[in-house]
């Protein structure tokens, strides 16, 4: 029976069919923040990423479904000796703005575990911030950070040995759970022909590949535009919010940023842009791409990077089946009156016909014929962060 | 020995701990720290982050004083001290 494993600010829910209408349940975590969760396919294993506040964040597993979570023995822990460049804020009277930044080198610890990943080769990757990308080949047994992804010439170089260059490309997102303007890894996307192969997406840097099994990256942002920038095509500093790609056609990869909508047809070797602002199609956090077919995608759009709240008070999936060339807003059964929702990178999924998204305002939404009609199944949950079906 | 007094939420995680006298033989709060990872594999992660530095919304007390060093644990407790661990109030 399909299940659907919603992460929420204050706990993991299990949605599932229950006497013919869709349930969420309260799986465990309660009271706890939650980024992400999702079942390793080769395993069965369900990972929660937990962000403690106090107590920091941690790894939790379920093996009987949810039932009962413990702490995972190995927990994501950044090496001795590993450092970034970051930026400090300062007091500066001299600017209009009263502060000023200063480019400092600080130890990496972990602040935030973004997102989780599965290869069919049964590597687990995990995203992090700042930054950080790990990986497990032992089932979870160990972690251990990507250090040529680490040391990457766009981040300034080895820092474990040295100063490196003493410039990064890499910037930050307010996503962490510290505060601090750090870079972190919200999308790892494996190739399902290649477990080698992956797709990582950086706020703010932009997209990397690795076709060696993280041995060696490269950036993947050649046709990406940024609209807000003096150089609107530099290979670094673009913002992807999320990425996606289509599990039996994986060439076709679907990138929601925040300067419009791009898509790939060729493996991230090159985007191109496909919002059409005037259906609403451009600014928004998540994309899901189809299983089957590489031209189909949706998404949840909002308004502008100025607002990021549903358009007009009306809440809306879009739907392209022709690869971005044309978009249907899908509506029927979401409120069109009044609703201010923002949906969030992780929070929107799909398989087969069946189509599900949660937003902050704790509202989670389902449709079963691929966003023609929509049910609701709780207006009360907490705020969501990620929504996973699996 | 040094009695160590935990915040009833760290219990929600390590329940084994709850309900006993935790005493442990140490002659620094990183000691104190170290040893109740052996009773609680995991616990010092939740206290420290990966660099062994306290957790910015965490506090540590000897008697009624509030640790110094946060970056190494290296304040000096003695036998019959009372090490407390506490959050801080904070949090929606």
């Amino acid at each position: 029976m399909t299940k659907i494993w919603v992460a929420t600010r204050k706990g993991t829910f299990r949605v599932e069919q229950q006497g013919g209408s869709w349930t969420a349940t309260l799986a465990g975590h309660a009271g706890t923040g939650v980024n992400y969760v999702a079942r390793d396919p080769s395993s069965g294993r369900l990972w929660a990423l937990l962000g403690h506040g106090h107590w920091g964040a941690k790894l939790s597993v379920s093996d009987d479904g949810g039932a009962s979570w413990r702490d995972n023995a190995a927990q994501v822990k950044f090496p001795d000796g590993a450092r970034y460049i970051g930026q400090d804020m300062f007091e500066d009277a001299a600017s209009d703005f009263g502060v000023g930044w200063r480019v400092v080198t600080r130890k990496a610890t972990l602040q935030k575990l973004w997102t989780i990943a599965f290869g069919a080769d049964g590597t687990i990757w995990i995203g992090t911030i700042p930054g950080g990308l790990f990986s497990s080949r032992d089932g979870g047994a160990s972690f251990e950070l990507n250090r040529a992804l680490w040391n990457h010439e766009s981040r300034g170089g080895d820092l474990f040995e040295g100063d490196g260059t003493g410039e990064t490309k890499w910037f930050g997102t307010p996503a962490s759970e510290g505060g601090e303007f750090a870079p972190g890894i919200h999308s790892i996307v494996v190739d399902p022909r290649d477990p080698r192969r992956v797709l990582i997406a950086i706020s703010t840097a932009g997209v990397l590949e690795t076709r060696d099994g993280g041995q060696t990256w490269r950036s993947r942002n050649r046709g990406m535009t940024m609209d807000h920038s003096p150089e609107p095509e530099a290979e670094w500093g673009h913002d992807p919010h999320v990425i996606d790609l289509c599990s039996s056609n994986p060439d076709h990869v679907w990138q929601q940023n925040h300067a419009g909508v791009f898509y790939s047809t060729d493996g991230a070797e090159r985007w191109r842009k496909v919002s059409v602002p005037d259906v609403g199609v451009h600014f928004g956090f998540p994309v899901s791409a189809d299983d089957k077919d590489g031209r189909v995608a949706w998404l949840v759009p909002g308004r502008a990077d100025s607002q990021r709240m549903a358009i007009d008070g009306g809440l809306f999936v879009a739907r392209t089946d022709d690869g971005g060339s044309t978009w249907r807003q899908l509506r029927k059964g979401l409120p069109q009156t009044g609703a201010w929702d923002i949906v969030y990178r992780h929070a929107l999924d799909n398989r087969d016909d069946l189509v599900v998204f949660g937003s902050t305002t704790g509202n989670l939404y389902l449709s079963e014929d691929r966003g023609e009609t929509w049910t609701t199944v709780s207006h009360n949950l907490p705020p969501i962060y990620s929504v996973r079906v699996g | 020995m040094i009695q160590v007094h935990l915040t009833r939420h760290l219990f929600a995680f390590f329940p084994q701990l709850e309900g006993r006298v935790l005493e442990v033989e140490a002659a620094s709060v990183a000691g104190a720290v170290a040893e109740l990872e052996r009773l609680a594999p995991g616990i010092g992660f939740y206290i420290c982050d990966e660099r062994g530095r306290l957790r910015p919304h965490v506090n540590l007390f000897i008697g009624n004083a509030m640790v110094k060093d946060r970056r190494t644990l290296s304040d000096a407790v003695a036998p019959g001290d009372k090490l407390s661990i506490l959050q801080a109030l904070s949090g929606g």
